[in-house]
């Protein structure tokens, strides 16, 4: 009971609680390496000035992930493209073709409810379907690489059907060409 | 129990006298799950120095341990024993060993001959019938000790199952660490029983599916190192990887013909994956699959004529076999679920693959043509079997639910004696190597 008071004065005095590696990361924004337990040492505070809200740039990656949103989702074991993911990708279609220097590298992912390999290969058909919808609209094949990543790039990692869900997507990231 | 081991040792005395060779009596039949494990005594190897006796206790301890993991033998508490042998070459008080009810015996010896070698004696005794069931004389380098023991362990095994062990032989996996959505995967090798575990590859790129090579100390798997991820080659004596050739596209799910001279993968081509081989000398590519579907996961019959691979040509991931030119494609799993990662037994009676069904995963086996079929797990997530050399053990990965990570399992075909491989934390994707020559 006394340690754990000791730790939220500690807390409070913004100092590393060696117990509570949380209150270690709110004082600072960077990782710490672990303290020993008795050391006591006070952490300095570093302030940043919050940069006021402001529209992404114009062919910037933000801009292209805000508003034509990077990544499309897929039934179980499926690769066609939903009417929600073909929305997202004429988006996308459409701002690469806006900014036609932009490169990107379309990498398809699954859920772990599959085998390594077979994950692969369904991972493959995702990021491909994703590189022909867009070339349809226009954009130039020699613009788009694909990748798989089967199962082994979750982006939620819970164990749950809502996890497992977001991870069977296609990730489109701006490889290059994009202003920062 | 005593009086029916009594009439066993005395039929098996007249069958000796009726001029069969001396060791027909301990015989054990690994067909069938063993609920009552073979007896054995395996006393600390004997020595006339201090260096020698503690040699000799590593060394017993190792074969007990390899023994006792088989699910085969029970090692008999070392405490118990009543004789201690001086002298391995003199035959046993066998009444000694009758008393704790052990079967067998191992006796050995450990002489340290100079700084760079020692040489170890063994003796197998069959206590009820009282024969001398094999001895055995071998040397290394003192820090190779751990080989003299799984060489041992793996003798005795072929001598009272009529089958060739697999102790002797190394495992290679993929060790995890990080979080879920950061993982860090690491080519790793390791003994058979978890010892001398070795890193080799760094951690800043993902490595997955290893297969050691049946001929060479090579290991074939799936990287992403390079821009597109590819098959590598690496050489475990000189630690060189290469790129298996410049496919036009991510090359993935490689395995090596049985005679080590080619791989067999699957390469993505606009989307779709089929099934290509490669010649190790010449480098030259084949294609053998087609078709517009998922072709996957290729694995030779020990003879080399047969591929059985994954495929969703019908519609969901089946289980199908081609003749090695691609020809002949049939489908062989028509049971319920999905079937993947399929491996063909050194063997070649069996297919082991992974069966998904109602939400859960299973490591199963098969004949080639299909019947047989027999469900020997069940977990959250259980994949990818790989088969002992001698076709007996399967080791594979599980996620006991969901959450934890992965881990490397063994299973005896039979469905008994399922172990949690000891591995450096979390681990998937093992491979067992062949025997070690």
């Amino acid at each position: 009971m006394k340690t754990k008071l000791l730790c939220l004065a500690a807390a409070f005095a913004v100092s590393a609680c060696a117990s509570d590696p949380q209150t270690t990361q709110v004082s600072t924004p960077t990782a710490h390496p672990v303290q020993s337990p008795t050391s006591s040492r006070v952490t300095s505070v570093e302030t940043h000035t919050t940069e006021p809200v402001y529209v992404a740039r114009p062919g910037s990656i933000e801009e292209f992930s805000t508003n034509a949103g990077d990544r499309v989702y897929f039934a179980y074991d499926s690769y066609t493209l939903s009417a929600e993911a073909r929305a997202t990708l004429s988006k996308q279609a459409a701002w690469l073709n806006s900014y036609p220097r932009t490169r990107i590298l379309v990498a398809g992912n699954c859920d772990e409810r599959g085998t390594r390999e077979y994950n692969l290969a369904l991972g493959a058909r995702r990021s491909n379907s994703v590189k022909q919808y867009l070339v349809n609209l226009g954009v130039d094949p020699s613009r788009v690489t694909t990748i798989s990543y089967g199962k082994e790039r979750p982006i939620d990692p819970r164990s749950v059907g809502a996890a497992w869900s977001i991870n069977r997507n296609a990730h489109t990231a701006i490889v290059s060409g994009a202003s920062s | 129990m005593k009086l029916t081991k009594i009439i066993l040792t005395t039929l098996l005395l007249m069958v000796w006298v009726l001029s069969v060779p001396a060791n027909a009596s301990l015989e054990i039949d690994i067909t069938r799950g063993h609920l009552d494990p073979t007896p054995l005594a395996i006393p600390n190897f004997s020595g006339s120095t201090d260096p020698e006796r503690l040699i000799g206790e590593q060394i017993a301890s190792v074969i007990r341990d390899d023994l006792e993991r088989s699910g085969l033998f029970k090692i008999l508490d070392p405490a118990s024993y009543i004789e201690h042998q001086r002298n391995i070459d003199l035959k046993p008080k066998f009444a000694e060993w009758r008393v704790i009810n052990s079967d067998a015996l191992l006796a050995g010896r450990v002489v340290i001959e100079n700084e760079n070698r020692i040489r170890v004696d063994v003796r197998l005794w069959d206590v009820f019938a009282e024969t001398h069931l094999f001895g055995q004389q071998m040397g290394t380098t003192p820090e190779n000790w751990r080989r003299i023991a799984h060489k041992i362990a793996d003798a005795i095994y072929q001598k009272l199952t009529g089958e060739s062990g697999y102790f002797d032989t190394r495992v290679v996996f993929i060790a995890e660490s990080g979080p879920k959505i950061n993982r860090v995967k690491r080519l790793a090798i390791m003994d058979q029983d978890g010892a001398n575990p070795t890193f080799l590859t760094p951690g800043s790129y993902t490595v997955l599916t290893p297969r050691f090579s049946p001929t060479a100390q090579q290991i074939t798997y799936l990287s992403y190192s390079t821009m597109v991820p590819s098959v590598f080659l690496f050489n475990i004596e000189t630690g060189r990887q290469e790129v298996l050739g410049d496919f036009p596209g991510m090359t993935f799910a490689p395995r090596f013909s049985p005679d080590g001279k080619k791989v067999i993968m699957s390469l993505v081509q606009d989307g779709n994956s089929d099934i290509w081989v490669m010649d190790l000398r010449t480098r030259r590519r084949v294609r053998l699959t087609s078709a517009s579907a998922i072709d996957t996961s290729p694995s030779f019959s020990p003879d080399g004529s047969k591929i059985v691979f994954n495929s969703d040509r019908g519609g969901s991931p089946q289980l199908y076999i081609m003749n090695a030119d691609g020809s002949n494609i049939h489908r062989i799993s028509f049971n319920r679920g999905r079937y993947s990662a399929p491996v063909w037994s050194p063997r070649g009676d069996l297919i082991a693959f992974t069966q998904q069904n109602k939400g859960r995963f299973h490591i199963g086996v098969m004949r080639p043509d299909g019947t047989a079929e027999r469900i020997l797990t069940t977990a959250y997530l259980d994949e990818g079997p790989t088969w002992s050399p001698n076709g007996r053990v399967l080791m594979f990965t599980r996620e006991t639910r969901p959450g934890g990570g992965p881990r490397v399992y063994s299973i005896d075909l039979t469905g008994s004696n399922l172990r949690r491989v000891e591995t450096p934390g979390d681990s998937s994707d093992p491979a067992w190597s062949p025997l070690i020559e």
